[in-house]
């Protein structure tokens, strides 16, 4: 067996090194208020706050109505399309809510499709009529929501369908209604996944950059990326960050509570499967079509189609070399940043694996943090000990040296592939440590009681049976990172483009159709994830 | 045979607490030994450091004459040549069958292998099964395989532990016996860990009582069951009663069914209460019998009752008899004892125990 303290001394400083941005940001609160930051409270801070909060309340109605009720109705009601549903619910999550946003915008503007066909049916003129203005906190609300309340479909659904159909049954038997049964037992024991669920989609909502900004909503995202860029005030930015990290951490918290409590809601399904979902009459079933179909078309298939009409129009563009460099480097990006992730995560995982001790555990919880802190704040965590890192080695140069050695690291790719590692380690670490739990430790045991040593072990017992989860993890790593908007914007080196980048910046310049270019590459990439989620999902059971 | 296992002063501890206290034992090659003793009293651990994956922190582990563990020293397992098989099994679950058993053999030329494989695999009795995967196989035939793989590359010692605690009873009784058959055909020796006394009684050469991480005895299951040395021993295998008595002199007890003469240690304190172990087996009941009793209660067990019988001072005892001519409750039965070995513990404190049928 190695030592521990070989481990130790290899994990502790990568996870300290991956907890700088948040560190950094988190120093940031106890630095006194600079004038800014006072201007800031006076003006636009409570708008910031209040939009924020507007936007997670509106959004947690939105995903809770779709992802409940969709859930409810595919685990325990019989209609049309109900297999279909089950995991095409999920699709909407491929989507990033910035190009949704983008897709929408041309679609219900002034000169796009939806209003010229009702001018034209109708004969109204411009100024006629009224018509709901999509860029807007609304807007913003019904695009987030219709992307994230996957979030709370899957994890209500799987909790729906580990209740024990003994509960269910009896709860019929004396005489409850589906509607009563829904409200009275479903919803209170499957209550702790659907806090679960939300608190994942509000971390979604408040790490929201482009979207927010597109619609011209001042959130806490925009507010930060103004405050540093508009008004160069770094140490504001930097305690508006800290500010929108609490609010996080609330979701967190709530997150791990309900988890928690989740336990104690758990039934056992010790009857097996056979639960006999309630047949609907004709109209029942329409109405549950249409309740599942909504999300759907709405959150997938329109703007997809929008974006493949776009596309279709200009594919010519595809072959472009500037696009193929885009494609490129988006690539390299996320292909690198997937690699290193599943490196650090698989030494982390396998560190608290070979030594459980608690510095272990809070070793791998710290490298894990970064997934529930937003891109901007990231970025900002990971600009600002950067460039005093390049500042002090630069004036420690020209004192010693007499040249300038510049900016080395703050503006290059590695700030960039930092950032990522640092945001999207934790999708790796998950899935390397759920990969990890399936193998027994008796598996390790019997092989070295067989005669083979610990590499053979690695090489012909766990490489074999994570393969599975090292794939996933490099899958998940690789399409968020292709999807980040707001870290890239921020930590790329100056003119070097990325898909998402380039989607961000012609949709800036309403050019949609444009955008679309780029966008179609990104959903693309995104559907590939979820396509396997849904397959292993509906594989499992109906 | 040769001595193929000794422990001698074998202590484990995890921090400071020490889970295994000074055990020593000795086991011939080719005999199956059991430990035996109730949960949490130590038996895994002391598996796992005879299997290497616990250092020892006082005393040494000889496996085969050659030194594998002492203070300070812990050959690897792989390097032990012992095989194991896991409560769990612990079949490799993206193998197949061949491929598990195959596993400790990669030394070994592909025909060598193939060849020993089908060996194994005729052996447990299971020849059709070589291409199937571990999931689609029973819990029986995942146990025969689990033994299968760890016999294959010919290990000098096969531990077991809890090999049969997943399985249903009687199917456990069956498997205990297959694998005694297949350890005695292929010549291995063998520990097993369990807390099933029948499984220990009916194929072990040794057994070990542990409690508390002490080893309390370390013998053969007729002196285990007949002259247990401790108390704890005598009332954790096998049923049986402590019926009172009087020391007479350092040898001779008395008892409501005469004097016997002990064969434990003798006491010191001459005159003092003790109680005699007195198993259901040591009495012999018919109407001839010269101490008379009254059956206060019975268990049918299928080919005998087992009767509890209450002598006119109190004394309360188990005795059996063919089930034939059953006896009713309030009955009259005579008794004959025949003890072999009489075993005196000092009078406990407590309630005589009594294990009711």
């Amino acid at each position: 067996m190695s030592r521990p303290s070989l481990w130790i001394f290899t994990t502790v400083p990568i996870a300290l090194l991956l907890s700088l941005p948040l560190l950094t940001v988190v120093a940031f609160l106890l630095e006194p208020s600079a004038e800014v930051w006072s201007h800031l409270a006076d003006t636009v801070l409570k708008s910031y706050i209040a939009n924020s909060l507007w936007l997670m309340l509106g959004v947690a109605v939105g995903t809770l109505l779709m992802g409940v009720s969709s859930a409810w109705l595919t685990t325990m009601c019989n209609f049309p399309g109900r297999r279909f549903f089950a995991w095409a619910l999920l699709l909407p999550m491929a989507l990033p809510a910035y190009i949704i946003a983008y897709t929408y915008t041309g679609l219900l503007e002034v000169g796009g499709p939806v209003q010229s066909t009702l001018r034209s049916w109708f004969g109204w003129d411009y100024g006629d009529y009224w018509f709901p203005e999509i860029r807007s906190l609304g807007g913003a609300i019904v695009m987030l929501s219709l992307v994230l309340y996957p979030y709370v479909y899957l994890l209500t659904r799987a909790t729906f369908l580990e209740q024990s159909t003994a509960v269910l049954e009896v709860s019929r038997s004396l005489g409850h209604g589906p509607w009563s049964t829904f409200f009275r037992l479903a919803v209170p024991m499957a209550r702790p996944a659907i806090i679960a669920g939300l608190s994942l989609a509000l971390m979604e909502t408040l790490a929201d950059y482009g979207t927010v900004h597109y619609f011209g909503v001042s959130t806490f995202t925009t507010g930060i990326l103004r405050t540093w860029f508009g008004m160069g005030d770094v140490a504001a930015a930097a305690q508006l960050s800290a500010l929108l990290l609490s609010f996080v951490f609330i979701l967190i918290v709530l997150e791990r509570w309900s988890r928690r409590k989740a336990r104690y809601h758990h039934t056992d399904n010790k009857t097996g499967g056979g639960f006999a979902r309630y047949p609907l009459r004709r109209w029942e079933a329409v109405g549950a079509f249409l309740v599942c179909l909504l999300p759907l078309l709405f959150g997938f298939f329109i703007p997809l189609a929008q974006l493949g009409w776009w596309g279709w129009a200009q594919a010519d563009a595809f072959l472009e070399p500037d696009f193929l460099r885009l494609l490129r480097h988006s690539m390299q990006l996320a292909a690198i940043a997937a690699l290193l992730a599943l490196l650090i995560a698989l030494l982390l995982a396998y560190g608290k694996r070979l030594h459980p001790t608690p510095l272990m555990q809070a070793t791998v919880r710290t490298a894990g943090m970064g997934y529930a802190i937003p891109g901007t704040v990231i970025a900002v965590g990971v600009m600002i000990p950067f460039a005093a890192l390049d500042n002090t080695l630069d004036s420690w140069a020209r004192e010693t040296f007499g040249y300038s050695t510049g900016l080395l690291l703050s503006g290059t790719l590695v700030a960039l592939l930092f950032g990522y590692v640092a945001r999207f380690l934790a999708v790796s670490l998950n899935s390397v440590e759920s990969g990890l739990l399936k193998i027994k430790p008796t598996y390790d045991q019997a092989a070295r009681s067989l005669g083979a040593s610990q590499g053979f072990t690695l090489l012909r017992v766990h490489l074999p049976l994570l393969r599975g989860s090292l794939f996933t993890a490099l899958l998940l790593v690789f399409v968020d990172v292709l999807k980040e908007l707001p870290a890239t914007l921020v930590l790329r080196p100056f003119n070097y483009n990325t898909l998402a980048v380039r989607a961000y910046e012609l949709a800036s310049d309403e050019q949609l159709q444009a955008a679309a270019v780029p966008a179609v590459a990104i959903v693309i990439a995104g559907l590939i994830p979820i396509l396997i989620l849904s397959y292993s999902i509906t594989s499992k059971r109906t | 045979m040769s001595v193929q296992l000794q422990l001698s002063e074998v202590s484990v501890a995890y921090g400071r607490n020490e889970v295994v206290k000074r055990v020593c034992f000795t086991l011939e090659g080719g005999d199956l030994g059991c430990l035996i003793g109730p949960s949490g009293c130590g038996k895994s651990t002391l598996l796992r450091a005879i299997a290497g994956f616990e250092p020892v922190t006082s005393g040494e582990i000889e496996l085969h004459g050659r030194q594998v563990s002492r203070v300070g020293y812990t050959q690897p397992p792989e390097r032990r040549r012992i095989g194991m098989v896991f409560q769990d099994f612990a079949l490799f679950p993206h193998l197949t069958v061949e491929d598990n058993i195959a596993f400790g053999l990669r030394r070994q030329r592909r025909e060598e292998r193939r060849q020993r494989v089908s060996e194994l695999l005729s052996l447990i009795g299971l020849p059709g099964i070589a291409r199937h995967y571990p999931h689609q196989l029973s819990g029986g035939q995942q146990q025969r395989v689990a033994l299968a793989r760890a016999l294959a590359p010919k290990p000098q010692l096969l531990l077991l532990d809890e090999p049969f605690s997943s399985l249903d009873a009687e199917l456990r009784e069956q498997l205990a016996s297959e694998v005694r058959e297949v350890l005695r055909r292929e010549g291995v020796t063998g520990l097993m860990v369990t807390h099933d006394q029948e499984e220990a009684l009916g194929v072990a050469e040794r057994i070990g009582v542990l409690y508390h991480g002490q080893l309390l005895q370390w013998d053969t299951p007729y002196a285990i069951y007949h002259a247990p040395q401790h108390r704890f021993v005598a009332d954790f295998i096998g049923r049986g009663v402590f019926a009172p008595g009087l020391l007479r002199n350092e040898r001779q007890v008395e008892t409501e069914l005469g004097c016997f003469t002990t064969s434990t240690p003798p006491l010191s304190h001459s005159g003092g209460a003790v109680d005699v172990l007195l198993r259901p087996d040591d009495l012999i009941p018919g109407e001839e019998g010269p101490f008379r009793g009254q059956v206060v209660a019975r268990r049918y067990c299928g080919a005998e009752y087992l009767y509890t019988v209450r002598l006119k001072g109190g004394t309360e005892l188990l005795c059996p008899a063919p089930s034939h001519f059953p006896y009713e409750v309030g009955d009259e039965i005579g008794l004959t004892p025949a003890l072999r070995e009489v075993v005196v513990f000092p009078r406990s404190t407590s309630e005589d125990t009594v294990k009711q049928p």
